[in-house]
């Protein structure tokens, strides 16, 4: 099953006002079996476009579509047997254990009483076991760390069995092991299950890594196309632009326009010319193409290594690059 | 259940039951832990028929009970008359209050919300207050003289204001969409009709405040055998109701965006809510007064006996133990042996405020 929209605007209705429209004319595509990244600077909308497909908020105009058929019509149901949504709510219910918060999840398929078959625990296991989250079944929810919770939020959805899974930033408060261990779970789920994700996120590094296609949100609109075609058009850069965010396209990554130092030239390859630019970088200075005034190199000979600082015709050996840097700077102020 | 299909009837049930132990396990529910509620309230019931100014021996009760006569008329009549209409009340009430305070806690998301936050007493209170206040208007001997009648009529002046300020709350139910937003117009609402009950005192003659203050006291007692059959009317159908809202309730301990994505109708269930709370608490205001801290308090005692929050357990526990409270807080009122009787509300709040303080502690403490 596939989510689209046709002309689609979404935003704000306020009253004696004109509407706060956050973004219009959309005509989006969410196709089985992939992973998209929603990306885009603060307050763009992203939360309200995902609230708006998943039917929590009504759309200023145009449609959502189920396959063929109109969100918004759908009966609550039918919708949640279709479609899971992870929202940036925390809820921590208390007395509740793990096992009990994904069971939720079976809910739309389950009697007025909620009752689970032996086919409902095994969904369940499943999920639990997908998300690695076994071990989460017999504690309290409300006695979990939010990644812990983050898991079973997203078992929860998977248990839900359906089939588009809309996801609202479910990285933030992760620290970056669970981060990365989240989107790859995700690109995993899109592989194997033909499940359809689409995922908010501030993670652009990942969801460069993991991401079929990135659904890029600017004051302009929405810019759709595959991470690497996007990064080299530039569109990757320009929607960012704005924060101040330089994106490298060399390196694939963004980083905060602060170059304004003196150049600098390293030379080589190598893992320690790789971590040299990073530390050049981080202080400020600007990386030059070809040798110039100032050189900085890694040295190795009998005694060991050193970094070796050239600015004009004077040459000094420091035994850590933090010692280089700091002569680097005494020598340029 | 497909991948069971063909197996022997006895292997499927022995797969389910083996899953329903899964399930029992992993979710930490103790549908056994129901039984010493329902003891305890087999227990309360018997001393409630018992005790009072005249003590009764349980065989004797028993026998009446069961349809005998006991060995004195005057014991028959008391309890047919007076203890088991009185009794049959307790435990009405403190079913409703108790179950109401759970659906108000569990759509708020607020361990303090009850169905007095919404206005349903001070719309009751409004009722009586205008009755009070029109007798006094029309003729001082109006309710004085009355008796029984007066008393009907304020009854029916309660309940009239009761649900009059519950279709209010409805009305704009409907339409509000966040919770937070309801709990605060009930509040207000709340202050605003409790403004208009004091002005309306005010001016009224001091044997008519009497009167007020005597309904606002709470009690058990004065609901008669005729007019049981209504209270327990409106208690069943608001049970009944909340019985079949367990599975939106349990959705919604996730919070309404969750519970609407999780396939629940939101404006109907909320509709339903609030429905269910009308019922249960509009008849009980109407026949015992504005009783507190029964709603407030006694969702947290069955929570912390059965250990869950799952609304299937969790509803049937509320039920027992709001019985059994209203039963215990009853008895405590009437202090057996003694002639004095002791207004329900001060009972209650002696019992509720403490349990209402706890809660408070002890969420700053988690929070902490």
């Amino acid at each position: 099953m596939m989510l689209s929209t046709r002309s689609l605007s979404i935003g704000y209705r306020r009253r004696g006002r004109p509407d706060a429209v956050l973004a219009e004319a959309l005509d989006l595509r969410l196709q089985p079996g992939e992973l998209v990244g929603l990306l885009g600077p603060n307050g763009i909308g992203k939360s309200t476009l995902l609230r708006s497909l998943g039917a929590m908020q009504r759309p200023l105009a145009g449609r959502v579509l189920l396959g063929e058929r109109d969100v918004a019509r759908l009966k609550p149901q039918e919708r949640a047997r279709r479609l899971s949504m992870v929202t940036t709510a925390a809820p921590r219910p208390r007395l509740m254990s793990g096992y009990a918060l994904v069971t939720l999840g079976r809910h739309p398929h389950t009697d007025w009483l909620g009752r689970l078959s032996a086919e409902d625990h095994k969904i369940i296991a499943w999920a639990l076991q997908a998300v690695k989250g076994a071990e989460l079944a017999r504690q309290p929810v409300a006695e979990l760390s939010d990644g812990q919770r983050q898991k079973l939020m997203i078992a929860r959805a998977l248990a839900q069995q359906s089939d588009i899974m809309l996801l609202d930033e479910p990285t933030a408060f992760l620290d970056l092991p669970r981060r990365i261990e989240t989107m790859a779970l995700l690109k995993q789920l899109a592989d194997e299950t033909g499940l359809a994700i689409l995922v908010s996120t501030h993670d652009l590094d990942l969801a460069l890594r993991n991401c079929d296609r990135l659904w890029l949100m600017s004051r302009a609109g929405i810019k759709a196309g595959a991470p690497e075609d996007l990064a080299l058009d530039g569109s990757l850069g320009a929607t960012f632009h704005a924060e101040g965010i330089h994106f490298d396209q060399r390196r694939g990554s963004f980083t905060l326009d602060q170059s304004a130092g003196p150049g600098v030239y390293v030379a080589g390859d190598g893992e320690p010319a790789i971590w040299l630019r990073r530390a050049l970088t981080r202080a400020g200075y600007a990386l030059t193409d070809r040798s110039g005034r100032i050189e900085l190199s890694h040295q190795q000979n009998g005694r060991g290594s050193s970094w070796q600082l050239r600015i004009k015709d004077r040459i000094s050996q420091h035994a850590t690059i933090e010692a280089a840097l700091n002569e680097l700077e005494r020598r340029t102020k | 259940m497909s991948q069971l299909a063909g197996k022997p009837a006895a292997a499927k049930a022995a797969e389910l039951s083996r899953q329903r132990l899964i399930e029992r396990e992993t979710s930490g529910a103790k549908p056994y832990l129901l039984m010493p509620l329902l003891a305890l309230l087999a227990v309360l019931l018997l001393l409630s028929l018992a005790l009072g100014s005249a003590s009764i021996p349980l065989e004797q009760i028993i026998t009446v009970l069961l349809g005998g006569q006991a060995d004195h008329q005057s014991w028959t009549n008391i309890i047919l008359k007076f203890r088991l209409p009185k009794t049959a009340t307790a435990a009405l009430a403190g079913m409703a209050l108790g179950v109401s305070g759970l659906l108000m806690q569990t759509y708020f998301r607020n361990p303090l919300a009850e169905p007095f936050v919404l206005g349903v007493s001070s719309g009751a209170s409004l009722g009586v207050a205008l009755v009070v206040l029109s007798s006094g208007a029309v003729g001082g001997a109006l309710l004085a003289g009355l008796g029984l009648a007066g008393d009907l009529l304020l009854t029916a002046a309660a309940g009239a204001g009761a649900a009059l300020s519950m279709s209010l709350v409805l009305l704009v139910a409907v339409r509000v969409r966040s919770g937070v937003t309801l709990l605060v117009l009930g509040l207000m609402f709340g202050y605003l009709v409790g403004a208009l009950v004091s002005l309306l005192l005010y001016f009224a003659l001091p044997e008519r405040i009497q009167a007020y203050i005597n309904w606002t006291f709470g009690s058990f007692s004065g609901v008669t055998a005729a007019q049981l059959p209504i209270l327990a009317l409106f208690v069943i159908s608001g049970l009944l109701l909340s019985a079949a809202l367990v599975k939106p309730l349990n959705a919604l301990l996730l919070g309404e965006d969750y519970a609407r994505s999780l396939g629940i109708h939101l404006r109907w269930t909320r509709f339903a809510i609030i429905l269910a709370t009308a019922l249960l608490v509009s008849a009980v205001t109407a026949f015992c007064g504005p009783i507190a801290f029964l709603g407030i308090a006694v969702p947290h005692l069955a929570r912390g006996w059965l250990g869950v929050s799952d609304h299937r357990l969790l509803l049937p526990g509320v039920c027992l133990a709001g019985a059994c409270v209203a039963l215990c807080a009853a008895l405590i009122a009437e202090l057996p042996g003694n002639n004095l009787v002791l207004p329900l509300n001060v009972v209650t709040a002696l019992l509720g405020a403490p349990v209402v303080m706890l809660v408070v502690l002890r969420q700053l403490r988690g929070r902490a």
